[in-house]
């Protein structure tokens, strides 16, 4: 895979975002993500991951606050942030009646890919991600996992620069799982940034270079496993030292929740 | 209420079905339950003076030919109706997976649960149709007496015999042609079914007397003397809508024989044949023939190759979208017909095309804008969200305008003028219908397409008298400019009306 040139230290910058529903869903919420980074985005249920991560993408517009991508004020110049970032959701919207190479040439033809790059990109990524002996099918028969892959394909073949990702191994099978997981750590070694929600907490404990836990809309934690655990320590009398992820996570989510 | 049992199930069903229908009527919006119960007694007391007008002299009509040929055509007409409503909610029944895993999974015998989702179609076709009749035949009680009451008892016969068929039909095409094609045959074939009849007679009337009036021929010699006398078995359906409590007997146990036997028939193997139909659409394969290399191409040319693959790929949106083509045989078989006329039958011919490109543009709008399966996909393209719409909306152009060139271009060479405003027409009430779609966008799946009009009753209604305005306005146009001022009026007040009640500039 292509190294990706940093052109900025920062692939993600927020500040004071806010976004209320019935109730405020994000609150206020500041966050920072290197450029290079896989940072995993924990929190409970109806905490604000998957509001956050849709403003991220320009999918929703915050009722206040900042988002820069790379630099680029995604609130100002949506088109130019979207230029460089990639959407996969755990629900993998994909159609039906395309094959998967064509679905990844519109997904080049919207990105403006020129198309011999685009094919040529296409191709590496079904036979990386198993997908080439499908190709020409359409993907209406396709499994979970499939579909979930021709979604990935998509938002990799215009060599985005930040990948944001909500619950993408939810409902995957362990092969797919394990395909999924090499393919994003793949693009973090080539310089790319992963921003990704997931429940599954050994995931986030064995792939990301950090954390950020989120409750009620506001960050409540972030850091390595081992910051983590030490922020989890401070409020549980020390207790946390070597505790798993699952654990830590509990304890920082309890916090909150009494303190709240 | 002992759990398993048929009334237990027929209870289950009929509480989701209750709730499917207030769903469906205030569009998930129980406070506006009130607001939709007086719009029906309205329409109701509305459609009351509209039945008053249509059949109040028949109510003392004498038991003649003419009037059980007119009778007879008239629930016939409603039957095939009912019979292609009964295999779409069959079809349905079939293919949907909603809870058969969950039946075929649990103790109980299956099949009573089955044999009361065939009644169950039955008896909803029947409720469908009271509805829609009730205004004539409470017209036809009032003035002619309660020997009318038997019409009502017709229906439930017909909802019988309709969901009958409708059974037999489809678990025939099962066996046929296999369950992997069973769902687009049936679903076309019931689109055809309700549209055949109607389209029949049309025909026949533009052959026989150059005019698309029903009854032209309904009422003709030729019918009349061809017709069996008046003893006949055939007139039975008319004879208990009449009030004759023989006929009505015969006709309800004829038709709930029939049900009883599809039951006892397709019930025990029914979900075996839904278990064949959810493996059918698991296991389909469809390979793409074009393996060519990736096109040069712009954001707004990969939106609309797209749009127009999707639609050709899919032959049930195809018979969906395009089933309102069908409404245009008559006119074109009027367009062959005066090839060599040269008479005023065009100004018969641009309203009925301005209305279809109309309705078509609707469709295929709502199937763009609104029915869109990757919607986070193309709102996270690198373009604007203005760029996006316009690339739709010029694939609903293109295709209206591949669709209706040919028609319009024969039209020129007989008659420009007629050609000239209907191409205006079909250009406005394209643009009105495809800005109404736009105006009250929700998103939703394209396998949602026969559900759209549950969105919004209000962008159904308007679509519909949009269309209407314009062809009547392209009619009066063919005719007068000056005079097609008025009804463009009209229909510019339904446009505008749309426009103030979309939900963007009521929230704005």
């Amino acid at each position: 895979m292509k190294h990706i040139m940093p052109l900025n230290p920062f692939a993600l910058e927020i500040n004071g975002l806010v976004k209320r529903f019935d109730r405020p869903a994000v609150d206020g919420l500041d966050l920072t993500v290197r450029t290079g980074e896989f940072y995993a985005l924990l929190g409970p249920n109806g905490a604000g991951k998957t509001t956050t991560l849709r403003m991220i993408a320009g999918l929703l517009r915050p009722d206040a606050g900042t988002i820069k991508v790379a630099g680029i004020d995604a609130l100002a110049d949506p088109v130019k942030a979207k230029q460089i970032t990639a959407w996969i959701s755990d629900e993998p919207m994909i159609y039906d009646k395309l094959t998967p190479r064509e679905y990844l040439e519109f997904v080049a033809g919207l990105w403006g890919i020129a198309p011999a790059l685009a094919e040529e990109r296409a191709q590496d990524l079904l036979a990386w991600l198993d997908l080439a002996p499908h190709a020409h099918e359409r993907c209406e028969g396709f499994s979970k996992g499939m579909r979930q892959k021709v979604a990935l394909a998509g938002a990799l073949v215009h060599e985005p620069r930040v990948i944001i990702l909500d619950e993408p191994l939810t409902g995957l099978d362990a092969g797919s799982a394990r395909q999924v997981k090499s393919v994003l750590r793949e693009r973090v070694n080539a310089g790319g940034t992963i921003i990704m929600t997931t429940h599954i907490l050994e995931v986030a404990e064995r792939m990301a270079d950090r954390i950020g836990v989120i409750a009620h809309g506001k960050l409540i934690a972030e850091g390595t496993l081992e910051e983590l655990r030490l922020q989890a320590g401070r409020t549980n009398g020390g207790a946390n030292d070597g505790a798993s992820l699952e654990d830590t996570f509990l304890a920082l989510v309890a916090e909150q929740a009494q303190a709240a | 209420m002992t759990p398993g049992t048929a009334v237990w199930f027929a209870r289950h069903e009929s509480r989701l079905a209750w709730r499917d229908w207030l769903s469906m009527i205030t569009a998930g919006r129980r406070e506006r339950l009130r607001r939709v119960v007086i719009a029906i007694l309205v329409f109701a007391i509305f459609m009351h003076f509209v039945a008053y007008w249509m059949v109040g002299r028949y109510a003392d009509a004498p038991v003649d030919k003419s009037i059980l040929v007119t009778i007879t055509a008239s629930f016939l007409l409603s039957w095939l109706l009912m019979i292609s409503q009964a295999m779409e909610s069959m079809t349905r029944a079939f293919y949907a997976r909603s809870d058969l895993d969950l039946i075929l999974a649990s103790p109980v015998a299956a099949q009573r649960l089955f044999a009361v989702r065939i009644a169950t179609v039955g008896v909803s076709v029947a409720m469908m149709a009271i509805p829609l009749a009730a205004p004539f035949i409470d017209i036809l009680i009032v003035r002619g007496g309660l020997r009318w009451m038997g019409a009502y008892g017709l229906i439930v016969a017909m909802g019988a015999a309709a969901a009958a068929l409708a059974v037999g039909f489809t678990v025939a095409l099962f066996r046929i042609i296999g369950p992997k094609r069973t769902r687009l045959v049936a679903q076309v074939v019931a689109a055809v079914i309700g549209a055949a009849f109607v389209i029949g007679l049309q025909v026949a009337a533009i052959l026989s007397y150059g005019t698309i009036s029903r009854a032209s021929v309904l009422q003709s010699s030729a019918v009349l003397t061809h017709a069996p006398g008046l003893a006949s078995i055939v007139w039975w359906p008319a004879r208990a809508a009449m009030g004759d409590w023989l006929a009505l007997i015969g006709v309800l146990a004829v038709s709930f024989a029939l049900l009883v036997a599809a039951i006892a028939l397709v019930s025990p193997r029914f979900g075996e044949y839904a278990t064949a139909a959810v493996g059918a659409a698991a296991s389909s394969v469809s390979q793409s023939r074009r393996h060519s290399a990736f096109k040069k191409t712009s954001p707004r040319r990969a939106l609309r190759r797209k749009e127009w693959m999707l639609l050709r790929r899919d032959p049930w949106l195809v018979s969906q979208t395009f089933m309102q083509m069908l409404y245009l045989i008559p006119p074109a078989v009027l367009l062959w017909r005066s090839f060599d006329d040269g008479n005023g039958a065009y100004n018969l011919l641009v309203p009925v095309l301005v209305m279809a490109a109309g309705q078509l543009a609707g469709g295929l709008a709502w199937l763009a804008i609104s029915g869109e399966d990757a919607p986070d996909l193309v709102a996270t393209a690198p373009v604007p969200a203005s760029f996006i719409l316009r690339a739709k909306v010029e694939a609903v152009l293109g295709v209206i305008a591949v669709v209706f060139a040919p028609m319009v271009a024969v039209l020129a060479m007989l008659s420009p003028w007629h050609a000239l405003v209907a191409s205006g027409g079909i250009v406005i009430a394209t643009t009105a219908a495809t800005a109404i779609q736009l105006w009250f966008r929700s998103q939703a799946k394209r396998s949602q397409f026969r559900r759209r009009q549950v969105s919004s009753r209000v962008a159904t209604f308007t679509e519909a008298f949009s269309s209407i305005g314009w062809a009547a306005t392209a009619a009066v146009a063919s005719v007068s400019l000056l005079l097609a001022i008025a009804p463009a009026l009209i229909a510019l007040l339904v446009v505008a009306g749309a426009w103030i009640m979309s939900p963007r500039t009521a929230a704005a």
